[in-house]
């Protein structure tokens, strides 16, 4: 007889649970993280049905506990992202994204002429509005909104 | 101010900006000092601009300065691929100052942080270009004898216009009243009408000059350019809607005075030119000696 197969995205013991991420940026938050750069045990699931945000995305990653400035470099593709830091299977901690202030190196200027676009410059954007998040370039001045970010 | 750089007018407080209109004055009354013996400063314009860089040249001359530099991309490396990081790290080498114009938005303040020596912005793409606005404010407070509570129209092409939107928010800080006369294509962008709402500052849009240009303290003409619509049809409409005329000037306040930053097509015309009101050419003097404050306020010589 078959063992009934399961699906072992199953509980970490110690580590960070990344929940409520928009389904279709599940892949940006591991590219902002640097997830596909690290030798740690990492579950996610994607397309999970979620109430709020339709189609969400799950990130379960052993071992790792984030800094803050570092898991707000998220909130511009999750900004709903909320965290639970795991410690022996219990959660000990929850946290949510706050959009930074300053975003440095995350997003591209929408504008063509920015120099940005041109030189290897690192970007730098001062955040004008967070919540639907829009970005005023440090160089060229110019507003990137939200429809039209793209991540580095 | 020494080894400040100027790349937006915003880096500036209203002191300092005043500190540079001060100064200004005084090159006005005695232009030519040898305040930069000794100096090189570089002029590296990536794209022309024959009367801002004459016009730095100029000043730079007057102070006895020295000038390296080129007039065009074509004749600099960057040619051979160079990057603009590379050219400012090597020429930052060779000078004490580097002036620059370049085509893309952002190269200036990109080059204030890599060089070492402070960069004023000649025009950055449509972005900024501060020493346009220092000489318009000084122009504005030489004719006015102040800034406070003016009325300022701006005419032609409000919506691409670089030294519109900064003369508008450099004003902006002496609670003007503005007046925008543009065709619909060329309309004052909203997220400049928002930065002056949420100032509290009264601004007025009209489609073409009605009869409150006699309230106008200031007006500020630019050149509608045919390139800019998408109908030609739209153009050959407006085109002679934005012509300043001697005649229309009849019933205009004593003080008004016509500023344009040049160079000017057919938007003013010619008889304009005689009546003491038309103050452009005066207004491109006073770039030179703006230019010379600004250089020796930011080498630190005054």
């Amino acid at each position: 007889m078959k063992e009934p197969k399961q699906l072992s995205v199953s509980a970490i013991q110690n580590g960070t649970v990344i929940d409520h991420i928009p389904a279709y940026n599940l892949f940006k938050v591991i590219q902002i993280l640097g997830l596909d750069r690290i030798d740690n045990q990492i579950t996610f699931g994607t397309n999970l049905e979620s109430k709020k945000l339709g189609r969400k995305a799950i990130i379960k990653i052993s071992e790792v506990f984030f800094e803050d400035e570092d898991i707000n470099r998220i909130a511009l593709v999750a900004p709903d992202a909320k965290l639970n830091i795991i410690r022996d299977y219990e959660v000990v901690e929850k946290k949510v994204v706050v959009v930074p202030d300053t975003i440095v190196g995350i997003a591209k200027c929408m504008n063509p002429k920015c120099i940005t676009n041109f030189e290897s410059v690192t970007t730098r954007f001062r955040v004008v509005s967070k919540k639907n998040v829009s970005l005023k370039c440090h160089y060229c001045e110019k507003i990137t909104n939200q429809e039209n970010l793209q991540i580095i | 101010m020494k080894n400040k750089s100027l790349v937006s007018i915003d880096d500036f407080s209203t002191e300092e900006i005043l500190k540079i209109l001060d100064l200004t004055a005084e090159f006005e009354k005695e232009p030519t000092r040898k305040l930069l013996e000794g100096k090189v400063i570089a002029t590296l314009f990536f794209e022309p601009s024959t009367r801002t860089r004459l016009s730095f040249e100029s000043a730079i001359n007057r102070l006895g300065g020295k000038i390296v530099g080129f007039s065009d991309a074509s004749s600099s490396s960057v040619t051979k691929g160079e990057t603009l990081n590379d050219t400012i790290r090597t020429v930052s080498n060779y000078c004490d100052l580097i002036v620059m114009r370049h085509p893309s938005e952002g190269s200036a303040r990109f080059a204030s942080e890599i060089a070492s020596v402070p960069v004023i912005n000649a025009g950055d793409g449509a972005n900024q270009h501060p020493s346009q606005t220092l000489l318009d404010l000084y122009s504005i407070r030489k004719t006015q004898q102040k800034l406070d509570n003016l009325n300022i129209f701006m005419v032609g092409d409000l919506k691409y216009g670089r030294t519109v939107h900064s003369l508008m928010m450099a004003m902006s800080r002496w609670n003007a009243t503005f007046n925008f006369i543009a065709p619909e294509e060329l309309k004052m962008p909203d997220e400049f009408k928002l930065y002056l709402d949420n100032l509290g500052l009264k601004y007025y849009e009209h489609n073409d000059f009605t009869d409150i240009i006699s309230k106008a303290d200031i007006i500020y003409m630019t050149r509608v350019q045919k390139e800019r619509f998408s109908d030609p049809i739209e153009y050959e409409k407006v085109k002679n809607v934005y012509v300043l005329r001697n005649s229309m000037l009849k019933n205009t306040k004593p003080n008004m005075r016509i500023l344009h930053p040049l160079p000017r097509v057919n938007e003013i015309h010619q008889d304009v030119d005689n009546n003491p009101k038309a103050y452009y050419f005066e207004q491109a003097l006073n770039g030179v000696y703006t230019r010379e404050a600004i250089l020796c306020l930011l080498l630190g010589i005054k």
